[in-house]
């Protein structure tokens, strides 16, 4: 039960577990963001949830080809945010009204109005850590290891490169079957990728 | 792999062909774009650069050399005297932070405005704004008489059991400017990361890839990470556009909220963040002319984007000046004699060199980009970029001068000098910003390489004509799998 749940999670931060021999997936590149989208949607229309495409840019529509809906970083971002604000009011109104409330002019000890400014800054500072750590979180980044770095191939993804990699931990993964449905759809090339840590000899 | 490159060359002609203007000239291809930037952070180190980077180096050594005598001495070695109690260090950190607004203008806003033209000088302009306010910050820092007091301006638990005043702009300031800063950096970060990924990949040290792997965290250009990538950065180039109005909003109320004559006016906000938006385009066209042209890589960052910035200069050059315009006018309307003696003491009283040098480069000179040929004209619009940034030097030292020199009581009234450590600070200021640029340019890619990527025309999925959203049946290339 645990289990499946990390690997559920995982799968959506583009991490998957190997099958017993090591195999980690197939690697299948393509001659173009255009094709890469196509195969995408090929993928997902014949039943494969875990996989993904990499590619050196971001290629419009291939969420929808994928089948992922919205990102919820956006969700971070609002929870930075408004923790921002009540960190920059608490702040204010403790030091300046409760810890050592100083009368100048009898003026109040703490208002909302010239407390603005530094409200507003502490939103935007957490907002904005917000929406980045739950990018990464969100992403399972920083992952200085990836069986993906196996194929030499792979280089070529942050340059030039439109890459479809089917998990090995797919319930509709077969060697054989994969490989086929990569072919038909255009791969320039297929290659297996295993996870060596896990193979031995 | 070669068929692969033909064919998007041949994409890359027919989108020559076609109406929509293009943002990258010269047909080039990905790879070409991952080469031509990549190179230069890979190649063997310039003499020309060494040159620069030693030039420089002086430059720093002379603001540390500063530093150190100013702290033993005390603020006395600077020209402050009785009525302009804010010299060279406010006039500077104003300066610096002001241009260091161009950068986030650039990624965040025109982000939101779809311009797409911004992917090519994104990078170094970011990296500019990020450089100009380590400049910036160097100042409060110094400033403050008690440097070993410095850390009071933030809300740290001390031994005297107090803490900063909140209702102050100078700590509104501490708080702006440091989130800005920070903004900046992380915004600036994550837009490197896919790009030091393509540094890594093509990494023959491995020296050289581990570092880079550990700075790109093991991008692998998912397509599950791009989704949440790209909303974390529309997410922050939203929150960065209020973000960099309010900073410079905030540092015009360090002037704005007291009650000098020449400062107390509610036009600053607005016209102090014209002013940094002003100068800080002026900077970036300044180092891309000399950039592109010595890496050769005017096919990216063309002249069409110099325009662009060029015609930013112009309109908020002529903001501006309208600003100036107005406060004179709210000066006469508003009957008070202070205010008025303050305004004509400006343009005609001691500090008149100053103004008058403010006016020509801030309101006349930027005129002449309404000729389109001077517009696009490289050598000129160098030389006035230069002098856009000679004269918001000159706007912050008339703000805050000519107000204090001269305030309600005449027999305060003195004339301020600065001193040769004053200027050789500003001097050193200059140092530590090119030290600071010319690493970049040295060991980062200069060019955001998977945003200048995203928006050519191969880059879309639609320009293969594919778009019956069926899968195409190629022949496979290469047989059998490879283990």
């Amino acid at each position: 039960m645990l289990n499946d749940l990390r690997e559920y999670i995982g799968a959506s931060m583009s991490i998957y577990s190997p099958r017993e021999d090591g195999l980690y997936g197939m690697l299948a590149e393509f001659r173009n963001p255009g094709e890469l989208v196509h195969a995408a949607e090929a993928v997902h229309k014949a039943g494969y949830r875990r996989f993904d495409t990499h590619s050196p840019f971001p290629i419009h529509g291939m969420d929808k080809a994928m089948g992922l809906g919205n990102s919820l970083v956006g969700a971070w971002s609002l929870g930075g945010g408004l923790t921002g604000l009540a960190a920059g009011y608490l702040l204010q109104w403790w030091t300046g009204a409760v810890d050592y409330p100083m009368d100048i002019s009898g003026k109040p000890a703490f208002a909302v109005e010239p407390s603005v400014p530094v409200m507003f800054e502490l939103t935007i500072l957490f907002a904005a850590l917000g929406a980045v750590i739950g990018m990464f979180a969100m992403n399972g980044l920083p992952r200085p290891y990836n069986p993906l770095f196996n194929s030499e191939r792979f280089a070529s993804v942050t340059d030039d490169g439109f890459f479809l990699h089917v998990a090995a931990s797919d319930k509709n993964f077969d060697v054989a079957s994969t490989d086929e449905l990569l072919r038909k759809i255009g791969a320039l090339s297929v290659e297996k990728l295993y996870d060596l840590d896990d193979t031995a000899e | 792999m070669s068929s692969k490159r033909t064919d998007i060359l041949q994409a890359a002609t027919v989108a020559e062909q076609s109406d929509d203007p293009l943002l990258v000239h010269g047909g080039l291809s990905f790879h070409d774009i991952t080469d031509l930037v990549s190179y230069h952070t890979e190649k063997k180190t310039p003499v020309a650069w060494l040159g620069a980077f030693a030039l420089a180096n002086i430059g720093l050594l002379t603001l540390v050399a500063c530093i150190a005598y100013l702290f033993w001495n005390g603020v006395g070695v600077w020209g402050l005297n009785n009525p302009v109690g804010w010299g060279y260090a406010i006039v500077n950190f104003v300066f610096w932070v002001g241009i260091g607004h161009a950068g986030t203008l650039i990624s965040a806003i025109l982000f939101l405005f779809r311009q797409k033209w911004r992917t090519g000088i994104n990078r170094s302009a970011e990296a500019m704004t990020i450089f100009a306010v380590i400049c910036a910050l160097v100042f409060p820092g110094i400033h403050v008489g008690r440097v070993w007091a410095a850390y009071w301006m933030l809300p740290i638990p001390n031994q005297m059991q107090m803490w900063p005043q909140f209702k102050s702009p100078l700590l509104w300031d501490v708080f702006a400017v440091s989130v800005y800063f920070t903004v900046s950096l992380v915004f600036w970060y994550i837009g490197l990361i896919p790009d030091l990924a393509s540094l890594r990949d093509r990494a023959k040290t491995s020296l050289r890839q581990k570092v880079l792997g550990f700075f790109s965290m093991g991008w692998t250009g998912a397509n599950r990470h791009w989704r949440h990538y790209e909303k974390a950065y529309l997410l922050l180039a939203a929150l960065a556009t209020p973000l960099v109005l309010s900073v410079h909003s905030v540092v015009s109320f360090d002037f704005a909220v007291s009650v000098v004559p020449g400062w107390h006016t509610t036009i600053f906000p607005p016209y102090f963040v014209a002013g940094a938006i002003f100068s800080g385009f002026a900077m970036v066209v300044t180092l891309l002319v000399i950039a592109r042209r010595i890496y050769g890589i005017e096919d990216i960052i063309t002249v069409d984007h110099l325009e662009k910035m060029n015609m930013i200069i112009l309109l908020t050059g002529t903001m501006v000046g309208f600003a100036y315009i107005t406060e004179f006018f709210i000066a006469w309307y508003s009957g008070v004699q202070y205010e008025q003696y303050a305004f004509k003491n400006r343009a005609f009283g001691p500090y008149a060199w100053a103004y008058w040098t403010m006016m020509s480069c801030n309101l006349i000179f930027p005129q002449f980009f309404w000729v389109k040929k001077l517009r696009r004209s490289v050598p000129f619009m160098f030389v006035m970029s230069i002098f856009v940034n000679i004269g918001m030097w000159f706007e912050r030292f008339v703000i805050t001068v000519t107000s204090l020199h001269r305030d309600y009581l005449p027999s305060s009234w003195d004339y301020y000098t600065p001193t040769m450590i004053d200027v050789l600070t500003l001097i050193g200021s200059f140092g530590l910003f090119f030290t600071l640029f010319l690493l970049f340019l040295r060991f980062l890619p200069m060019v955001a390489m998977a945003e200048v990527k995203g928006v050519m025309p191969e880059a879309d999925p639609h320009f293969y004509g594919h778009g019956d959203g069926q899968a195409h049946a190629h022949p496979p290339t290469l047989s059998p799998t490879v283990d």
